[in-house]
């Protein structure tokens, strides 16, 4: 299956006038993917009949959200990350008295428990607070629940282990049956909010922001506005982290941060 | 040999188990003037991040790197898909990474990339599975020839594992079935004319 250029224009344009959802500046090879993966499994064979059906039908443009907005995540996704983190971040945010934290795009909430495992660690979670925000509604709802299927866990203890983490990871969590649920003590601080990158202003100031493997979705012109958000949103030696194969490389903001780790992608804003 | 009417803009290459001996044996031929961009989708260990690159390197006169976000696509460069990313190209002609779910249990899949290689590249595109020991690049092989591109499959007898050519095979998307060799020659013969 194919689809013409002006097609799928109109169809995100059209998305974005009836539901607000702003697609239009996302990498598009991407987008064409899920879409033509979201035709095939609706047996819907051409755009403008996608475009008439989600237009009318707003459960069936639900159902094409979850399918467009990617929620694949993990617990200390790319441990020497945190490794890193906990190196090169701590240090930094214990001097300040009271610690904000924003995790962006933080889908199903694995990369938020991970950074709250790793504040109480050092000893800094009580005086932090985690926004966590998504453009997924649903993802945030799974994130607040904090209850994951109990076969992830080996490879989150070994991630956790790789991360530098100092405890037994069990204790993190309680089993029952076929689930995990995450400690409540972990999300007291957390708060979970729905936040649109792509339309959004900025709400706070921030110690840290992290932002993993979001940026990789948009084109470098919303790329390059994200990151305007993020440093306007950062207070001054304020930390940025982002996913592993992402870059300010083509921000207009790029000499305003310097570089705290180049091969983990970790950032400090100095003007 | 196939008389081609068409210029080629781009080679992709898919593989799997053993692909690291093959894709060197199939590289080490190539001059190091070779202009057609090749896209390489090998599935590898994501707690290796570069080492992959840096071996090939070490083979090929071709400048070799792996692919960061966004980045432009040059003539005459072996371009690597990273560990744990899909590969994607883009109209411009950039490319994309995204870490959608696995596809065929694999992140990099061979199929996404010549999938999106495909509609960027139509007939302009060469696509080239080697070996390996499951059925990912079979679907994007479909695809390149539904598009008007260019197939070839590593020979099942030569290949370290035999299923990944012979799944492609299978689609009867396949135009030809060469040793690396063969792939080496045609390749360099190609980009004479
Ligand atoms: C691949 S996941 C990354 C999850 C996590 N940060 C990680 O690295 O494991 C991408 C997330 O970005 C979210 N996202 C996509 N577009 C967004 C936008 N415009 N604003 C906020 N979040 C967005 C998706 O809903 C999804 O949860």
């Amino acid at each position: 299956m194919n689809f013409e250029d002006k097609e799928f224009r109109g169809l995100l344009e059209s998305i974005r006038y009836t539901y607000g959802y702003d697609f239009t500046d996302y990498a598009e090879a991407s987008v064409r993917r899920r879409i033509n993966h979201f035709m095939n499994f609706k047996k819907i064979t051409a755009l403008n009949e996608l475009e008439g059906m989600i237009l009318k039908d707003e459960k069936l443009f639900e159902s094409f959200i979850q399918e467009l907005s990617v929620t694949v995540t993990e617990m200390f996704r790319d441990p020497a990350f945190y490794k890193s983190l906990r190196e090169n971040a701590i240090k930094r945010l214990a001097t300040y008295p009271f610690i904000k934290v924003w995790i962006a795009g933080c889908a199903t909430g694995e990369e938020v428990y991970s950074i709250a495992i790793l504040l109480k660690e050092e000893g800094l979670l009580n005086r932090s607070v985690i926004y966590a925000t998504d453009i997924n509604q649903k993802s945030l709802q799974v994130a607040r629940e904090a209850v994951y299927p109990v076969e992830n866990m080996q490879s989150y203890t070994i991630n956790y282990q790789k991360a530098g983490g100092t405890n037994s990871f069990s204790e993190y969590y309680k089993s029952k049956y076929n689930s995990v649920m995450f400690d409540k003590s972990l999300k007291q601080n957390i708060v979970f909010s729905p936040h649109n990158l792509a339309v959004d202003k900025s709400f706070n100031e921030f110690q840290l922001i992290i932002c993993r493997n979001v940026l990789i979705y948009f084109n470098q012109q919303l790329q390059n506005k994200v990151i305007q958000l993020f440093h306007e949103s950062l207070c001054p030696f304020g930390l940025l982290g982002l996913g592993n194969k992402e870059s300010l490389l083509f921000s207009e903001k790029r000499m305003n941060f310097d570089e705290v780790d180049r091969k983990e992608k970790i950032f400090i804003k100095n003007s | 040999m196939l008389k081609t009417e068409q210029a080629y803009l781009a080679i992709v290459i898919g593989a799997s188990a053993g692909g690291l001996y093959a894709l060197s044996a199939l590289l080490e031929k190539l001059p190091a003037d070779f202009r057609l961009p090749l896209i390489v989708v090998q599935h590898r260990s994501k707690d290796h991040r570069e080492i992959l690159e840096e071996v090939l390197q070490s083979k090929c006169k071709v400048k070799v790197k792996q692919v960061d976000e966004k980045e432009r696509i040059e003539d005459n460069c072996v371009y690597i898909a990273p560990p744990d990313y899909h590969l994607l190209i883009e109209n411009d002609r950039t490319f994309s990474l995204s870490c959608d779910e696995y596809v065929r249990f694999s992140r990099p899949s061979i199929d996404v990339l010549f999938e999106s290689a495909a509609m960027v590249y139509r007939n302009k595109l060469i696509g080239i599975i080697l070996t390996g020991a499951n059925n990912d690049g079979a679907a994007g092989i479909k695809t390149i020839d539904a598009s008007g591109g260019l197939t070839i499959a590593q020979s099942p007898q030569e290949a370290q594992f035999p299923v990944m050519p012979e799944a492609a095979i299978n689609t009867k998307g396949v135009k030809q079935i060469r040793s690396i060799a063969e792939i080496a020659t045609f390749l360099v013969n190609i980009q004479d004319e």
